[in-house]
């Protein structure tokens, strides 16, 4: 059975439209990617599976209930890391996962018990009595993960679980990800880092303007909609020319040229021999191809 | 489709209700000081000060007056200030609604938890103010115990006022707004500090009408000095229905706020 079936949704700000009928349906034990740029309805929509927003429009059930008629039933197995820190400053680290799982009537001892199992899982421990002031970004974050898990949730939702920390913080997030998913547990995350999604995303959507423009496994959508390699190369009027020459199909972004193609063995000595480059960089076409192609290169905000 | 009949409410508005006690219970001994401190300095300045100068008011000796004044005035602070800027502290800088609600709590529990606490705060400073109030022989037993489950529903009602504004407050500043609108001449015109009966007859339809300290005051003023009357059923009629309106405008107003 489904985890999340989306039909129609919609939702409504007053006359701006976040989420504009889309459909989508998450597997069990699947880790499902919402991409897009800021904007394009991706908070919009995990507020809804939250069960914490109402939605406009269609329908939405998780783990087969309708997300407005039984609120509760779907939050006591949901896990959420949300956008914006919102841990709990009166309590110590530790005090913040005893007390919240007070709200899903997990008993104190039990309680204490996985409190203490999920500091040591995300490496918490010498935190434990500190209080969330003293936090540095990271840590926050890996406290909020731990809060998620309390209630040992059938379906996690990360909105941006790693946006602003350092590299270190963001890998030992992913590992802890990976794990929970060889448990099985399902996961939903947002991101803005494509190599995220990648690394992490059995299956991801990308949406802008409240509308889902693709859906697929990463590197399905990587072939599909990019290609295999892509040739980049500084976009002087030479090489355009050159390229313009030889009936070369090119994109141009930025300073570079880019061809996509599957043989860049073929391109790069063209470009090197006929062109008269000096250097050309190959590379295998990426999710943030795929990102950039699909909704531009403009600035949203 | 058959529509979906969801009771909003449950149990779980307790669990809120002891976050915040919890809270509130770890910094007990700063939370603990104002309702002694304060009746002690009242009772100093008004009562031996300028009541030196009063013989008696409507039959008692002046402190005798104020004391059940001085708990309506703090059952008041207590309730409607929890719930305006530290609720709105814990609402908007904290998030800690916003973190509750993806828990199995509803925003109704939310609310509802966050009053009861407010009722809860008007409470502990009744209890505390008492025993100040009996060593000084201010106010009569065992009548004067009735205050307790009382300093529940004037708080109560105070708390739901307070949420309101909270719920409709742009920022934490313009709460300040009914604190100095509302709250201040409540402290003063509400038969606190002199009779009520004393000031032009549309002043006191205003305050027996609109001002909920009012009946909170003569309420508490019965209650100690052991005059119980049936004036006292009609006040307490006034604040319970009072609070019947205003609890779930409260809830209504910040569902609309949070629940978007």
């Amino acid at each position: 059975m489904p985890v999340v079936v989306a039909e129609e949704l919609e939702k409504r700000f007053g006359d701006v439209v976040a989420v504009d009928h889309i459909h989508f349906q998450v597997e069990e034990g699947e880790v499902f990617g919402f991409l897009g740029p800021n904007g394009a309805g991706k908070t919009s929509t995990m507020r809804m599976i939250e069960c914490v927003s109402p939605k406009t429009m269609g329908s939405l059930t998780v783990f087969g209930m309708d997300s407005e008629a039984h609120p509760r039933e779907i939050k006591q197995h949901i896990g959420v890391v949300p956008q914006e820190n919102n841990l709990d400053p009166d309590f110590t680290v530790r005090d913040n996962l005893i007390q919240f799982a007070r709200y899903f009537d997990i008993p104190v001892d039990e309680a204490s018990r996985r409190a203490d199992e999920l500091l040591s899982f995300l490496q918490l421990e010498e935190k434990k009595n500190v209080s969330i002031e003293k936090l540095s970004g990271g840590l926050r974050r890996r406290l909020i993960l731990a809060r998620a898990l309390i209630n040992r949730p059938r379906l996690l939702i990360l909105d941006e679980p790693t946006t602003g920390l350092d590299p270190q913080a963001r890998h030992l997030i992913w590992e802890k990800l990976r794990g929970l998913v060889t448990q099985g547990n399902t996961v939903i995350l947002t991101t803005h880092y494509m190599e995220e999604a990648a690394r992490l995303c059995d299956r991801i959507v990308i949406m802008d303007q409240g509308r889902i423009l693709e859906e697929g496994t990463p590197q399905a959508l990587v072939k599909r909609l990019v290609g295999d390699y892509i040739v980049e190369a500084d976009a002087t009027v030479e090489v355009r020319n050159c390229l313009e020459q030889h009936r070369i199909p090119f994109d141009t972004a930025g300073e570079k040229v880019q061809i996509v193609t599957p043989e860049p063995k073929l391109i790069t000595t063209l470009l090197l021999e006929e062109c008269h480059l000096e250097q050309v960089a190959v590379r295998p076409a990426s999710l943030e191809d795929v990102f950039l192609k699909l909704t531009g290169r403009t600035l949203r905000e | 489709m058959t529509p979906i009949v969801r009771i909003p409410f449950s149990y779980r508005f307790g669990k809120v209700w002891r976050r915040n006690l919890v809270t509130f219970m770890r910094t007990w001994k700063v939370n603990f000081i104002p309702p002694f401190l304060e009746p002690l300095l009242y009772l100093l300045a008004l009562g031996l000060g300028v009541g030196s100068f009063i013989t008696q008011v409507e039959g008692v000796s002046y402190p005798r007056f104020i004391a059940p004044a001085l708990i309506s005035i703090a059952v008041m602070n207590a309730a409607f200030f929890e719930c305006t800027y530290s609720s709105y502290v814990r609402m908007y800088y904290q998030k800690t609604f916003d973190a509750m609600i993806t828990t199995p709590l509803s925003i109704e529990d939310v609310i509802l938890g966050e009053l009861c606490w407010g009722a809860t705060r008007s409470f502990i400073y009744a209890l505390l103010m008492f025993p100040v109030l009996l060593a000084f022989g201010v106010i009569d037993l065992p009548s004067s115990f009735l205050i307790f489950p009382f300093s529940l529903l004037a708080g109560f009602l105070f708390a739901s006022l307070g949420m309101c504004f909270t719920a409709v407050s742009p920022g934490i500043d313009t709460l300040n707004y009914p604190s100095f609108l509302l709250i201040t001449p409540m402290f003063l015109f509400s038969g606190t500090f002199f009779p009520l009966n004393l000031l032009p007859v549309p002043v006191q339809i205003v305050a027996y009408g609109l001002l909920p300290l009012t009946h909170v005051v003569a309420v508490m003023r019965g209650f100690c000095l052991g005059i119980l009357s049936l004036d006292l059923l009609l006040s307490i009629t006034w604040l319970a229905i009072a609070s019947t309106l205003l609890c779930p405008v409260a809830i209504h107003l910040m569902k609309k706020r949070l629940i978007i």
